[in-house]
């Protein structure tokens, strides 16, 4: 097991439109890539977020080395019960999540 | 007819490299295009209809595009004026340039483009059927539209096409797609469609798309077969990791993007680097599809009314969640008993532990020993006047609150004083709609305007 943050480049999170919010892994080689896209359950990164598995989108861009979650936001972004009005500290959850790799 | 956009940065006011803008402009680029804002911030730019930038930065950096539009002799457009797009922070930009043209003493025809919807348009467009909601999509009602403080409707290519048509040398656009003001010349003198929305994309936020993402001014040449995209600051490159990777930026899908008129698909974009610095781009599909618009509303949800109190004695930090649980269900019957307002409806009162879960709130995962706890209390009434009598009743509370019954008061760190804002208006984003139009114009409007403050011409 290990930080998925110590194993991959980085991990970024963002707004997409103030309803989505999505989360990039950025593995930073084929190698890692190769190693990390079967070690990151969708159901497990959905049970991070708190969202249901059919509502998380998964993209894997191998010719990028890149793992892509998007997700509806919890909050609409800015209502008020928002806490973090870009997402952009959603990708700690998954930063700090213990992967087997 | 191959076509070069210069594009100074990802949004005016965020600055530039003023050496790679003069190398743009030496380059004898068609149309110089910049972006003027997004819902990026949050909802209050759009339901106040105000900038959220300063004046003097926006100022500051048109100056300078107004003066290399000059030197260039090609049409400068502005997309989204204002942040959000409204008609306000369209003439809000219109004034700014008027002030530059009487001092650098130019002549100009400007058109203004306008975004701003009454909501009478859409509650009839939405009773004829022609409101699509996206996922997720708020509930939407004639009433909800009604109390809507703004909407706008996002422009595409066509209606930055049609305030080009009238050959105004600036175009000051209102809310359009990001991508809207970059496509449309390209599209117009018939470069490939896909390359057209996807250099666009790519070059829509400037140097991001770039290994120096600060330096702001990009280059992109469109033709018949696709595009070639270069950055102009000399510590600048653009790779073909650095280019295909901009398309997961702030896109919930890194293949396609939805434009008025259909989508852009990426799957098939082949990146090739052409040197150090340049990357050509081919393979990129456009799919025509219905004429749809994106609408975008706000609506004030209340008033607020904050206040901050730190504490820092260990046994308070240790014990803030039980102290902060303690102290709201006190004040829920002091505001019961002294205002006569239930929670709820009329009022809601929430205490955020910054140290504890601040930024993530239930989604937090981790236990830390922190320091010191900073307790945000966040009122939201139903008048500014109602949350500023509730923040300072609650006010001497969040000061000396107990954690027992039985011990003496203790007094909190309050870092200014008085220890409660006013923050105005609470607004939030109500609309995450499309809107089919039968002619793209029909929701726009544009101003064309003449001044004359340089030699006769």
């Amino acid at each position: 097991m290990a930080r998925l943050g110590d194993v991959v480049l980085k991990v970024r999170s963002k707004n997409a439109g103030p309803f989505w919010v999505t989360v990039d892994v950025f593995c930073g080689s084929p190698e890692v890539y190769a190693k990390v896209v079967p070690a990151l359950a969708t159901g497990e990164v959905a049970a991070l977020y708190r969202v249901e598995p059919q509502h998380l989108k998964r993209f894997d861009i191998e010719e990028l080395s890149v793992i892509k979650f998007s997700l509806p936001r919890p909050v609409v972004q800015g209502s008020r019960d928002d806490r973090d009005m870009h997402g952009a500290q959603w990708a700690v959850l998954l930063e700090e999540a213990d992967v087997r790799v | 007819m191959p076509t070069r956009v210069l594009v100074p940065s990802g949004v005016l006011g965020l600055g530039f490299d003023r050496a790679a803008l003069k190398r743009g402009v030496d380059n004898r680029p068609d149309i110089i295009c910049i972006d003027g804002g997004s819902t990026d911030s949050g909802p209050f730019s759009l339901g106040a209809g105000v900038s959220k930038y300063s004046r003097a930065a926006t100022k500051s950096e048109w100056r300078d595009l107004m003066r290399a539009r000059a030197e260039a002799g090609v049409p400068l457009v502005i997309g989204t004026a204002g942040t959000c797009g409204t008609d306000a922070t369209v003439d809000w930009m219109y004034d700014i340039t008027v002030e530059l043209a009487v001092e650098l003493g130019q002549n100009l025809k400007i058109a203004r483009l306008y975004s701003s919807q009454p909501a009478d348009r859409i509650i009839a467009a939405l009773e004829a059927g022609q409101i699509r909601p996206l996922e997720p999509a708020p509930v939407i009602s004639p009433a909800l539209l009604d109390s809507l403080s703004n909407i706008v409707a996002l422009a595409g290519a066509e209606q930055v096409q049609a305030a080009l048509a009238t050959g105004a040398d600036i175009v000051i656009a209102g809310r359009t797609t990001d991508t809207a003001t970059i496509s449309a010349l390209p599209l117009l003198r018939g470069d490939h469609a896909g390359g057209a929305w996807h250099g666009a994309k790519i070059a829509e936020c400037g140097a991001l798309c770039s290994t120096h993402p600060t330096s702001g001014v990009i280059q992109v040449d469109f033709d018949a077969d696709g595009f070639t995209v270069e950055p102009l600051a000399e510590t600048a490159a653009c790779t073909p990791h650095s280019v295909s990777a901009h398309m997961l930026y702030e896109n919930s899908d890194p293949y396609q993007l939805y434009e008025p008129g259909g989508y852009l698909d990426v799957r098939g974009a082949r990146y090739t680097a052409l040197d150090e610095r340049r990357v050509r781009v081919e393979g990129s599909r456009w799919v025509e599809g219905s004429y749809t618009v994106k609408l975008e509303g706000a609506r004030v949800a209340g008033y607020q009314t904050t206040i901050l109190a730190i504490l820092r004695n260990e046994r308070y930090v240790k014990g803030a969640r039980a102290w902060v649980d303690r102290l709201s269900a006190f004040l829920e019957g002091e505001i019961r008993s002294r205002m006569g307002l239930e929670p709820g409806e009329a009022y809601t009162l929430e205490f955020r532990l910054i140290g504890v879960d601040g930024a993530l709130g239930g989604q937090e995962n981790r236990v830390g020993d922190p320091v010191e706890v900073g307790v945000l209390g966040i009122v939201t009434a139903q008048s500014q006047a109602e949350a500023a009598e509730i923040g300072k009743l609650i006010n001497p509370f969040v000061l000396h609150y107990p954690l027992t019954d039985h011990e003496e008061l203790p007094t909190f760190a309050f870092p200014y004083s008085p220890a409660q804002s006013d923050r105005g208006a609470l607004y939030e984003f109500a609309l995450n709609h499309v809107m089919e139009l039968d002619d793209p114009m029909s929701a726009f409007r544009l101003v064309v305007t003449e001044v004359a403050h340089g030699p006769a011409r």
